[in-house]
Order: C-alpha cells, then structure tokens, then sequence
C-alpha cells in the first residue's frame, strides 16, 4: 500500500481571470449520480455575482473589440487545451452524470467538436447576421452585428460539460463576455473548464464561473442593471418566470429555458425543461443570433 | 488638554505662538522634528489593516456612504480642463445623482487656479466650495514670489480653500525652516482684504517623503505653521493615499490638538475608488479622532472616480439592484 498523502483539489471560482474562494467563504459538498462525495466546490454569493460582472464588463472593451480572427483563435486555442485534457473531462463528467468511461467520453468528444464548431463562426456569422439593404436613395446601407454586452447564462443543469459549452461558447465567439452559473449539483466539470480557459489566451473576465445554488446566483444577475442578456436554459420553468420579469426592468434581452419537446407532462421535466434538450444534435444558429445587436449604417454613394 | 480650537479661527495664532521656541530656529525646529518619537512601522500598518477589517453594512452603510459623499473634493486637475468641462463637475457635484434628489452635495469642487472663476459661477450660492491648487502644483518647482502670486490669484478669484503642496526637496534636504516660513507666508497670502481668509490645506505628496518617520515631521511642522488641513498627496506619483500613512496623519493630528488645542483636518487624496475603500477611511477616522471629525469641516476625500462608485453603491442599498457604469456619468 501506498503511504503517499491524498493531494485533492480545491475548487474554485473563476473571476476576472483569477481563482478566488467565494467571498462569503462558503462551500457545498459536491456528490457524484449515487450520492457519494467528490469534491467540496464553493457556494458563491450574490457579492461574487456583483464582481463578476464587473469583470466582464472590464473585458467587454478588449475582447469585443478584437479582430473576429483572433477570437476565433483564441477559441481553437481553448479546444486544442480541452483534448489535451481529456482523460480529466471524461472522468469528471462520467462522476457527475453517472455515465460509463465510454458515453462519458462520446459526450467530451462532442463537447470538444461544438466548440471547435462554435470557434468557427466568429468570423462567418456577420455574414449570416448582416445584410446589405436595398433603400430608396442614393446609400450604401449595412446592417451589421454586434455584440449585445455582458450575458449571465444559467447553464443547463443535466448536461454539465456538453450542455454548459453548447450554451457557453455562442455567447463568447461573437464578442460577447459571460458571467455562467454552473450546473447546482454538478459544477466541477465547469470548473475544471475555467483552467482550460485560462491557460488558453482569453483574456480574464471574459467568461466568469460561478458555482452555488442557481437561484440564489441567478435573481442578483436578472436583476444587475449592467447586464445586458440572460440565457435561462438551465432554469426551472417557475423561477424563469421571475428571472424574466426582474430582467426586463433593464429591457435585457432573455433567452428563456428550452420548451419541453419529448414528454412535456413528465414532472420532473417541468421541474427543469433543459432535460429535455439533446445536448448532441445540430445547434443550429439560434444561440450565436440571440445575443447580438444589429448596427445599420447609412453611407452616401458619393455619386 | 486645553481647549480646542479651529485652526482657521482667530484663537488658533496665539495657541501656535506657544510653541514659538521650537521654530525659533533652524537648529530647534530640527531638534523638535527630531525629536518625535519614531514611527513604528508595524505596528502601524498592522493597526491600519486592522481597522480595514470592520464589517459595516445596511443602515450604517447607507449613512457611510451618504457622509463619504458630503466629503468628498469632486477633483478635476488635469491639462485638458475646459471651462466646460470643470461646469459640468460643479453640477454633479451639487446633485450628483440627477435620479435621486435626497442624494447629498459634495464638499467642495478642486481645480486649477485659473478655473476658480469659471467654478464659483457655476456653483453659485449651492454652499459648495471651491477649492484651488496653488504654489506650482504638483511639482512645487518654482520660486516663492511665483507661488505666492499664485496663491493670491487663486483667492482673488474667489477661492475658499487653497491645496498648497511643499517643496519635498527643501524637506528632504533637511531645510526645515524654509518650508516652514514658506507655508506660513502661503498661509498670508491665503487671507482675504475683508480680514477672512482662505482654508489652507498642505499637501505633502507622502509617496515622495520615503519614510513613515517624515510623514510625521512634516505633519507636525506644516500644523505648526498653520496649516487648516494637511493632505496626503497630490494624485500625480506612483503613490498616493495609503491606509497607514493616512492613520499616521491623523495620529499627528490627535497628538497636535491634545498639545496646542488646535483642531486640523485630514485630506487623504488619490487612489481611493471605491465604497469599500472611503468606508475603511471612515473607520479610521471615528477611531483615532472620533466623532468630532467626521464632518466635511474636518475631513475630506480628494478623488473623482470615488463619487460613482458611492453613488453605485447608494442606488444598490436604495432599489436592491446592483447598478452599472451606464448609470452615473461619465467624467
């Protein structure tokens, strides 16, 4: 037998590029699928809430402004620093969600491809999202996408890696910057992506990783009047309703929870209708096109 | 302990003539100044975050934070001043939340002597002051009929309060006297022909003096020549107003009233951003001076970027809300 000590690791937040404990010092036992301990993760705030937003806003400039070919590169980098880190994922996901290695590491490998898919469209969405626009006088007029601001995203509370990039990575490629409550009873595989994020270029306080109870996390960032956006997917039906009355104190723009498709009179599905998702099929464009702003320019023809 | 009295009354003069043997000469003024006890770095600064550590919150949090506000020196001092822009900071300064009337005006406005004018106009009768940088701010590079002329400038154009900055580099150099004469004849130049006279606040650009054992010298010679106010730093160096070096002045400023009975302020200045920050100020106010302090008559905040955070903070304790940047203005 071995008499070497256990080195466990201390999960942490992820702010403004940095690790901190929560302020308010609290932590929560983490439990895999059969209940049994894992890890202690921190229970963040409503203060830790307020300071990252703050970060993100102290981003938005920098990271909204770079070129849309940096962006994408920066997030290849992030993908390129998930495969090397693989073997992680798949074992912290299998412990969360009770998988085998083997569903376990088809839904890393997919989380790892959505990405790359997502890295992608940075510079390519302007072309879907903008137009050219025929107007009755003598003006070039351009419609153009921009990026909405600070988005909180509540990610989804099933899925905790696949899920979380697929609601995580449309936010940011196009220039926006995030502030993410992580899955409630799942947060470390999220966590674990805050380390690849920060070995990966992006710039601190783009993405902000929050781990605690959802609600408590969730009301502060609806109703902060510097965000911008909310994505609820991982809210339950009854507080997304709340979240999106505080939200549009502030007119913030609301992604509400996906409407329950398969089996919309099961219980638990109304308890929290992201289950109902299939984290694995095509994403489509919605999630890049929900966080964006249209600017329109008129440009005399100088004829 | 005798009496208090204000610095900037009438009384205060003949307090200071008492201690008229220790600026007799160059050779005394050294010996006193040399004579204060050390500073024992440590135990200040342990002191210092010690303080920083309270815990205050809700209703006296809304009261912190209403005070911080009345304190503050709403700053502009840069190259770039517009009359424009220096009437654009008197009018947040006399309502600095256009959303909220019951929020309370700022102390004073500082600028440049030459936007003293332009600032008096535009506060009008709002009780507001105006305060003025003189004597070659913030180098202090200049000789003394210059400074002098522009300390009279300053008042001439309506000053209340004059921030003077010392000559650091007759103080490290050991000529006490001579900054000790030179601010008694700012303090001259401050006085008004109707026989009042300007608040003299002293500025000792603290991250310049390198040790904690000058701060305290030069604290005790500026209020032995009759500083109203001394200050930690003008906002243009590295360093500006720490925790320990503001405790130090106003430990100086303790021990000079217990001497002479003469009641100076403190101005920390530069550096100070946040609630959070100017709450630990307050802290330490109530606990090294007390209550009589702390009034906008005795102690202030030289800042800009401070009054957002504050009015933030007062929009957070009023609607429950955090609020943003896109909510106060931009200065």
């Amino acid at each position: 037998m071995s008499d070497r000590l256990s080195v466990l690791k201390t999960y942490k937040l992820y702010v403004g590029g940095k690790f901190p404990r929560s302020e308010s010092g609290r932590v929560y036992e983490v439990t895999d699928a059969k209940g049994r301990w894992l890890a202690n993760a921190p229970l963040a705030s409503r203060k830790d809430a307020r300071d990252a937003v703050v970060a993100a806003r102290k981003a938005f400039g920098g990271w909204s402004g770079a070129t849309a070919y940096n962006r994408g590169q920066i997030l290849y980098r992030v993908a390129e620093m998930l495969e090397g880190r693989r073997e992680q994922f798949v074992a912290e996901v299998a412990d969360a969600e009770g998988h085998s290695k083997a569903k376990a590491a088809a839904q890393v490998d997919a989380a790892i491809d959505r990405w790359v898919w997502y890295a992608g469209w940075s510079d390519k969405v302007a072309q879907i999202a903008g137009s050219s626009n025929p107007v009755a006088g003598p003006y070039f007029n351009l419609s153009a996408p921009e990026p909405t601001g600070v988005v909180a995203v509540v990610a989804p509370q099933d899925s905790s890696f696949l899920g979380l990039v697929s609601v995580l990575a449309p936010v940011i490629v196009t220039g926006n910057t995030a502030v993410v409550v992580a899955a409630e009873r799942a947060p470390l595989p999220a966590l674990s992506l805050a380390e690849v994020l920060a070995t990966s270029d992006l710039p601190g306080g783009v993405v902000n990783l929050l781990s605690g109870r959802t609600t408590e996390l969730a009301a502060p960032l609806a109703a902060h009047q510097d965000v911008n956006a909310l994505d609820l997917t991982g809210a339950d039906a009854e507080s997304a309703k709340e979240l999106e009355t505080a939200a549009a104190d502030n007119l913030k723009r609301v992604l509400r929870p996906p409407v329950a498709r398969h089996r919309p009179s099961d219980e638990a599905l109304r308890a929290a209708p992201s289950d109902a998702v299939d984290w694995t099929a095509d994403p489509g464009t919605d999630r890049l096109l929900a966080f964006l702003e249209t600017k329109t320019v008129w440009h005399p023809m100088g004829v | 302990m005798p009496t208090t009295v204000p610095a900037y009354g009438k009384e205060a003069a003949g307090r200071l003539a008492s201690m008229a043997d220790v600026t007799a000469s160059d050779g005394a003024l050294r010996r006193f100044l040399h004579g204060l006890p050390g500073v024992d770095a440590v135990g200040l600064q342990a002191r210092a975050a010690t303080l920083g550590t309270r815990s205050i919150k809700t209703t006296a949090k809304a009261y912190a934070i209403d005070l911080a506000i009345s304190m503050i020196d709403l700053t502009t001092l840069e190259g770039a001043d517009t009359p424009g822009k220096v009437r654009a900071l008197c009018a947040k300064g006399v309502h600095p939340d256009p959303t909220d009337r019951t929020a309370p005006k700022v102390a004073a406005i500082c600028v440049y002597p030459d936007m003293v004018g332009v600032a008096k106009e535009a506060l009008g009768d709002s009780g507001i002051h105006v305060a003025s940088v003189a004597t070659a701010f913030p180098a202090g590079r200049a000789a003394l009929p210059v400074k002098l002329a522009d300390t009279r400038d300053a008042v001439a154009a309506g000053a209340d309060e004059i921030d003077m900055v010392i000559d650091r580099g007759a103080f490290l150099s050991g000529r006490y006297l001579e900054v000790f004469e030179e601010i008694k004849a700012v303090k001259e130049a401050c006085a008004r022909p109707d026989g009042s006279a300007a608040h003299l606040k002293v500025i000792f650009e603290t991250g310049e003096l390198q040790t904690y054992d000058n701060v305290r010298r030069v604290s005790w010679l500026s209020m032995l020549a009759g500083a109203d106010f001394i200050k930690t730093s003008t906002g243009k160096v590295a360093v500006n107003a720490t925790p320990p070096v503001t405790l130090l002045m106003l430990e100086a400023v303790r021990d000079f009233r217990a001497t002479t009975g003469v009641q100076v302020g403190v101005k920390p200045a530069g550096g100070i951003r946040t609630t959070k920050d100017a709450i630990k100020y307050l802290v330490m106010v109530n606990e090294t001076l007390g209550e009589e302090w702390l009034t906008a008559d005795w102690f202030r905040f030289g800042a800009s970027s401070l009054l957002n955070d504050l009015l933030m903070q007062r929009q957070k304790l009023s609607t429950g809300r955090y609020s943003g940047p896109d909510y106060v203005t931009v200065d």
